[in-house]
């Protein structure tokens, strides 16, 4: 299964860590407008699109290796040694697991909650993926591949966490009611085990890929604050402008200084204004 | 393409899930529980009649949103309504007092007995809070570990009740049962309940947990193959005592360190100690604990509720049948036989154990408010020549262990006061056993926390890295000094999935004009006070844990006389008795004789 993912990818010299999303990121992921049987409270049929490159400057911590050996399935799974990426970078600077998000600006309203539920996976002692959108009401499904015991604990401000356990290879389905950017969701079996699930009220919203990527589609026409999110390097906001069936870009571009920076989740710690809006970098 | 697997839904998808209505950000803090009270306020003069448009916003849940409508971040159509209505509402109520002036029932007794650990706001942040591991609970988040809901739901007011009445065992949150009336502690609930918006939702109804079933070596048997199929050993440990290879990495929710439950000690479980308490807390989890809700394992077929209660049979067997009394007296029973050797020995089954709970040592800097030996059990027997003690307790590691290094600093980031030096990863377990240096004349007896320069004790000293045991003077706290010449004690210890075992002996007498070496006469209560440090813990010096004084007391040796008192005794009484008996009987003859016979049929 793991090894499936990774075959389809390209990989710049990088474990799997961050496959799962990273691979199928790479072309940009969008929340899916489409999903449910409800209809938008807009009408779409102009709707464009927002994409953009999420880049890093200076030079990213060194991967920090995880000490599988207590979990020797675990370590098995692995044919390199598994690392966890404090900053996660590919070719030309691009920065993987940015959660990019429409923030401000859409029509009030209540968007269709899609019918499919979303994965988050158990695997060789690593979450797939590490960085991942859904919207409230939408089913989170947390599957448990490695047939170990893992418990899933979550620790939301906003919503109601939960700490659950799978001591075997099973399926649990769980949802979220309130948007909150972001949900920290841990393992304390295997303290290394760290996803961010970023819950909002609309579909629109993007994970960036290996390459730093991102493509939010479906986009009604209007004046937007995009707010891109690192688990490490803080969250930054853009403004963009949509034209009907119009394709707005949004450059995000995170540095070094910024890592190993506390960022309280869900408070901004540096907010930009790119693309359309003034240019600033007021830190807050 | 998604950026995570889509997977088709599922049959039972959104079972289990939770369901709060959507909310909006709150401010939290004074503000808003002021302004939640008045709502409160709003709500509860219901016999005035608040004109529909205003009262469709439920007032509570409006009060919120009237903080946040205070923050420029939020958008404020709705909540600049709610606030309005809100406002409307308090006029159409007539004269009222100020928020500030509104005070909640419960917020008196909050302020007197509870803010000063758990903080004026709730936070969990009071004046005390940082020197106690686990930390008070922050009821900002409305995460209680003790409940009869789900895994992320709330507790209901009969769970938070049970905490303010009962406590939770090991930990600082003493039982208020006793202390505060009945209605000053469900004033309590509901004060605790405003300090977070979750609680604008009912509870969900308590999980049906049926009842326990009898234990019997099937289910017992039962319980241990689900304690490993279900990893409990990954934190508990194999033998349960809390030394799990992912012991050393336990935080809870916020990140303070924290250890999983050692099963052998249930009167220390948060949430009681019975079958049916732990039970409960594999199907609801200790929320905001690493340990998980397993209700999940029956929906996914898993393990059965039958199962899960065969565990929870099996985990308290782990504990003794009863929680341990403490004894001011280790009786050490006289033997005619070999004293055992090893800690190993099987001969120490049949022999009595005494349960000496050990706390930090806080009365001299460095203090120590995060203790890691929380007890120990000592077994002592001699044969008239010699005097053998086994100490027995609990320790999830063998000190010095790197894998521990980084739970020791994190223990020490945690806590405060931050005296002395940090402790580094190399410090050992170690035991001490301390006696007066000759009986004492009296009730006077050394100063308890290892003697004083004027007036030393004599100790028995053993570290996991020296492993042999040393008699050494304690002149003070930390003073430590290895007695000259050769010593007169031997020991050996074992550590076993986190438990030690500690083996001492001595001979009775010392050498003529030691002063240094109390001698140990039999039929005589001996001064006895116990030390441990847990070098994982960041223990060394000042930083251990303490014991007060007990007695030590050796058995006098069985002789014919002792079996021969007792009869005699016996038959003394018999003797008094018949003698008591028959003149009685004589005295009534003789006033029956002088008294009116009673007329047949009459009762007398």
């Amino acid at each position: 299964m793991l090894a499936k993912r990774i075959s389809g990818i390209v990989l710049v010299g990088l474990v799997p860590l961050l496959v799962a999303c990273g691979g199928d990121a790479g072309d940009g992921s969008e929340g899916g407008a489409d999903g449910g049987a409800q209809q938008a409270p807009v009408d779409l049929s102009n709707a464009g699109s927002v994409s953009g490159t999420v880049t890093f400057t200076g030079t990213a911590p060194a991967p920090q290796p995880i000490d599988m050996s207590d979990e020797e399935q675990c370590a098995a799974a692995h044919e390199e040694q598994p690392v966890r990426h404090v900053v996660l970078t590919g070719a030309d600077g691009g920065l993987a697991n940015v959660f990019v998000y429409v923030k401000e600006g859409l029509p009030a309203g209540e968007w269709p909650t899609p019918d499919q539920a979303v994965t988050l996976d158990q695997e060789g002692c690593e979450y797939h993926p590490h960085v991942f959108g859904l919207q409230t009401g939408q089913d989170l499904e947390i599957k448990n591949s490695d047939g170990l015991l893992h418990n899933i604990n979550t620790t939301p401000d906003e919503n109601r966490g939960f700490n659950i356990s799978q001591p075997t290879t099973m399926t649990s389905t769980r949802t979220f009611t309130t948007p909150e950017i972001m949900i920290p969701v841990r393992c304390d079996v295997h303290g290394w085990m760290e996803a961010y699930i970023g819950v909002t009220d609309h579909p629109y919203f993007a994970v960036s890929g290996e390459d730093g990527t991102f493509s939010i589609d479906n986009l009604p026409p209007g004046d937007y604050v995009l707010e891109a999110w690192h688990e490490h390097l803080g969250t930054q906001t853009a403004n963009v402008t949509v034209a009907p069936n119009g394709d707005a870009t949004a450059e995000f571009s995170f540095d070094a200084g910024m890592a190993g920076r506390h960022v309280p989740l869900g408070e901004p710690l540096v907010v930009r204004h790119l693309g359309h809006g003034h240019e600033g970098g007021d830190a807050i | 393409m998604k950026s995570f697997d889509a997977a088709a839904g599922r049959g039972f998808a959104g079972r289990g899930s939770l369901t709060l209505a959507g909310r909006t950000r709150s401010a939290r803090g004074r503000a808003s529980r002021a302004l939640a009270g008045l709502a409160r306020f709003a709500r509860s003069g219901s016999s005035l009649t608040v004109p529909p448009p205003l009262g469709a916003v439920p007032a509570r849940a409006s009060a919120p949103s009237l903080a946040e409508a205070a923050s420029p971040a939020r958008s404020a159509a709705s909540p600049a309504r709610s606030a309005a209505s809100l406002l409307m509402t308090a006029f159409l109520l007539g004269p009222t007092p100020s928020a500030a002036q509104q005070e909640h029932p419960g917020e008196e007794v909050y302020a007197r007995w509870c803010a000063g650990c758990h903080g004026v706001d709730g936070a969990g942040d009071g004046p005390s809070a940082a020197y106690m591991l686990p930390r008070p609970r922050d009821f900002t988040q409305a995460l209680y570990q003790i409940r009869t809901t789900p895994s992320g739901a709330l507790p209901t007011d009969a769970d938070m009740l049970h905490v303010i009445d009962y406590g939770m065992p090991g930990t600082a949150m003493p039982g208020w049962r006793e202390l505060l009336s009945s209605n000053e502690r469900q004033a309590l609930v509901d004060y605790l309940k405003t300090f977070s918006r979750f609680f604008d939702d009912d509870a969900p109804d308590p999980i049906d947990f049926g009842r326990a079933p009898g234990p019997s070596e099937e289910r017992l048997a039962e319980g241990r193959e689900l304690y490993d199929r279900v990893e409990c050993w990954k934190c508990h440990g194999p033998e349960g005592r809390g030394d799990g290879q992912s012991a050393p990495t336990q935080t809870d929710d916020n990140d303070h360190p924290i250890r999983p439950a050692d099963l052998t000690e249930n009167w220390l479980f948060n949430g009681g100690g019975s079958v049916a308490d732990i039970y409960r807390r594999f199907r609801t989890g200790l929320d905001g604990t690493p340990m998980p809700s397993y209700s999940d394992l029956l929906e996914a077929d898993v393990a059965t509720e039958e199962q899960l209660w065969s565990l929870a049979l099996y985990v308290r067997s782990l504990a003794p049948e009863e929680a341990p009394r403490v004894r001011e007296v280790v009786r050490a029973a006289r033997t005619e036989g070999e004293l055992p050797a090893a800690g190993s020995d099987s001969a120490w089954a049949d022999v009595e154990s005494f349960y000496i709970p050990l706390v930090g040592q806080i009365i001299e800097q460095p203090r120590w408010f995060s203790p890691g030996v929380d007890g120990v059990w000592v077994q002592a027997l001699h044969d008239g020549s010699e005097l053998v003690m086994r100490l027995t307790w609990s320790d999830p590691s063998r000190s010095p262990d790197p894998v521990w290094a980084s739970w020791q600093s994190l223990v020490w980031n945690t806590m405060q006061p931050r005296e002395g030096d940090a402790p580094d990863p190399s410090l050992p377990d170690a035991i001490a056993v301390q006696f007066p240096r000759s009986l004492p004349q009296g009730m006077e007896r050394p100063y308890f926390l290892m003697g004083t320069s004027r007036e030393p004790v004599y100790l028995w000293h053993w570290t996991s890295t020296a492993q042999a045991p040393v008699e050494a003077l304690g002149r003070g706290l930390g003073r430590i000094e290895p007695l000259p010449g050769a010593s007169t004690i031997r020991g050996s210890a074992e550590f076993d999935s986190g438990r030690w075992t500690l083996v001492l002996r001595r001979a009775l007498a010392t050498a003529a004009g030691d002063a240094d070496r109390i001698a140990f006469p039999v039929a005589t209560a001996i001064p006895v006070a116990f030390f441990a440090w847990d070098g994982s813990n960041g223990e060394t010096g000042k930083r251990l844990s303490v014991s007060s004084w007990y007695y030590v007391y050796l058995d006098e040796p069985a002789s014919p006389v002792v079996y021969a008192i007792p009869v005699g005794v016996a038959l003394i009484a018999a003797a008094l008795l018949f003698f008591l008996v028959s003149r009685a009987q004589r005295r009534a003859g003789h006033d029956a004789s002088r008294a009116p016979t009673p007329a047949l049929g009459q009762t007398v």
